[in-house]
């Protein structure tokens, strides 16, 4: 007891022994230059390097993301256009058909025409051909008869056909001008 | 007469509760430490070579750590970047702002040193706080004086810094005549001392406390009774360390913090 209070005598523990304060103030100050004067700055400048290099990623990805970004677009409206294209091509194609088909129309209406005037040309022309046969016909018919009832023949061509077609014309005429009422 | 005699009871082992012998309760003397060696009349003492120690190991962890330092950090380098970072961010920056980054290595410096001397406590065979030797802290203290007083005075002139140390803003006229001996003695003559004081004494209480309990288990422990006091004595021995873990973190941050603060007022536009 009398030891501890002995030692205790001459011992003021909050009053700093100049040696100790030296060696801390040594100790503190070398620790405080290695690492303010090389150690920190080096981990600050790798710290700066991360620090740009992670910006220089977010940049590179926004670009990434803009250029993506961009060539939707291109796309989006190249696809419109497209669209549009074809719409534009398929009504063209539909008005080219309708055209077409009316054209179509327009040549076989005319065909058609051309077929009915031909058949109505060659009727006639048939008519014609068994009117004048018939006109033969019917002029020997009438003159042998005529001839077997008068008994006189009547050979003479000549006065025969001008009797005849003149008979004929006659009732050509009356029929014409019977139709030309008729309408 | 040494450390080593006065404890010498202790370490014979023979001194037990029911053995006639009084408990040896340690006290100042657990601060006192005679030189290991002496050169040339320049005592070198225990605190002193942990007090090596412990810049050694600084130095070390963070040349380790920072050295060469990567982009992509290894194990070691992130932790220190961690702890640079707490006390970049959490303290300097905290509390000075941007402004603050030219204190950033005083600051860790100081932070890193003090706190392994405060770890000491709880190292096997170092078993001391260095910070609780007044020398120390007061070290430091002055260091953070001399810091925030010059910067006072560099930037405000003689009289701003004067103003800028005693004339608290918004405060009405009659105030002053009180205030401001008060502000210039406390920001003056105070801050140093309770900076220092506080690191001091929360690191000797702490030590104290520890060693009381430690020697209480050896004390206790004796074939009888005892043995259960000297358990309990050994298990509030084992929560002080762990809460000592705590306050040895704490106290370095508080100065660290308060340093900070005393040098963010001293940067503080003239009001």
């Amino acid at each position: 007891m009398s030891l501890t209070m002995l030692a205790a005598e001459d011992f003021n523990p909050l009053i700093p022994k100049t040696p100790e304060l030296i060696i801390g103030l040594i100790c503190f100050f070398v620790v405080f230059g290695l690492l303010g004067k090389k150690l920190l700055p080096s981990i600050e400048k790798v710290l700066a390097e991360r620090r740009d290099q992670i910006e220089g990623g977010m940049e590179r990805a926004e670009a990434a993301q803009a250029e993506a970004q961009a060539l939707l677009e291109q796309y989006r409206a190249e696809l419109a256009e497209a669209r549009h294209e074809a719409a534009r091509i398929t009504e063209h194609a539909r008005e080219q058909g309708a055209a077409l088909i009316g054209e179509m129309r327009e040549e076989g209406q005319r065909q058609r025409e051309a077929i009915v005037a031909a058949g109505h040309a060659q009727i006639e022309a048939d008519k014609k051909q068994a009117t004048a046969a018939l006109r033969q016909d019917v002029g020997s018919l009438a003159s042998q008869l005529a001839s077997r009832i008068v008994g006189e023949s009547l050979e003479d061509h000549a006065r025969q056909s001008g009797v005849i077609d003149r008979f004929l014309g006659d009732l050509e005429a009356k029929a014409d001008a019977s139709a030309a009422v008729a309408k | 007469m040494s450390a080593d005699q006065l404890t010498q009871p202790l370490a014979s082992g023979g001194c037990h509760l029911f053995s006639g012998c009084g408990f040896p309760a340690p006290g100042l003397n657990e601060f006192q430490f005679h030189p290991i060696f002496t050169v040339a009349g320049f005592g070198f003492n225990k605190p002193m070579l942990l007090s090596m120690i412990c810049a050694l190991l600084v130095i070390g962890f963070f040349w380790a750590a920072f050295a060469k330092p990567k982009v992509l950090p290894g194990k070691l380098q992130l932790v220190g970047e961690i702890g640079y970072d707490f006390v970049k961010r959490a303290i300097v920056f905290e509390n000075i702002g941007k402004k603050g980054e030219k204190y950033v290595p005083m600051m860790v410096s100081i932070f890193f040193f003090v706190w392994i001397m405060n770890i000491m406590s709880v190292i096997p065979f170092a078993q001391f706080p260095v910070t609780a030797v007044i020398a120390w802290p007061a070290g430091l203290a002055l260091v953070c004086w001399l810091t925030y007083m010059s910067l006072t005075f560099k930037k405000h002139g003689f009289v701003g810094g004067l103003k800028n140390l005693c004339w608290p803003s918004g405060v009405p006229g009659w105030v002053m005549f009180i205030l401001v001996p008060i502000e210039f003695f406390s920001n003056i003559f105070v801050r140093p001392f309770t900076l220092a004081v506080r690191a001091f004494a929360n690191m000797f209480a702490g030590h104290l406390l520890i060693v009381v309990f430690s020697v209480a288990t050896w004390y206790l422990l004796s074939p009888s009774l005892g043995a259960l006091y000297g358990t309990t004595s050994f298990v509030v021995t084992l929560g002080l360390t762990a809460f000592e873990l705590l306050v040895q973190f704490l106290q370095a941050y508080i100065f660290v913090t308060l340093a900070s603060s005393y040098i963010a007022g001293a940067l503080e536009e003239a009001h």
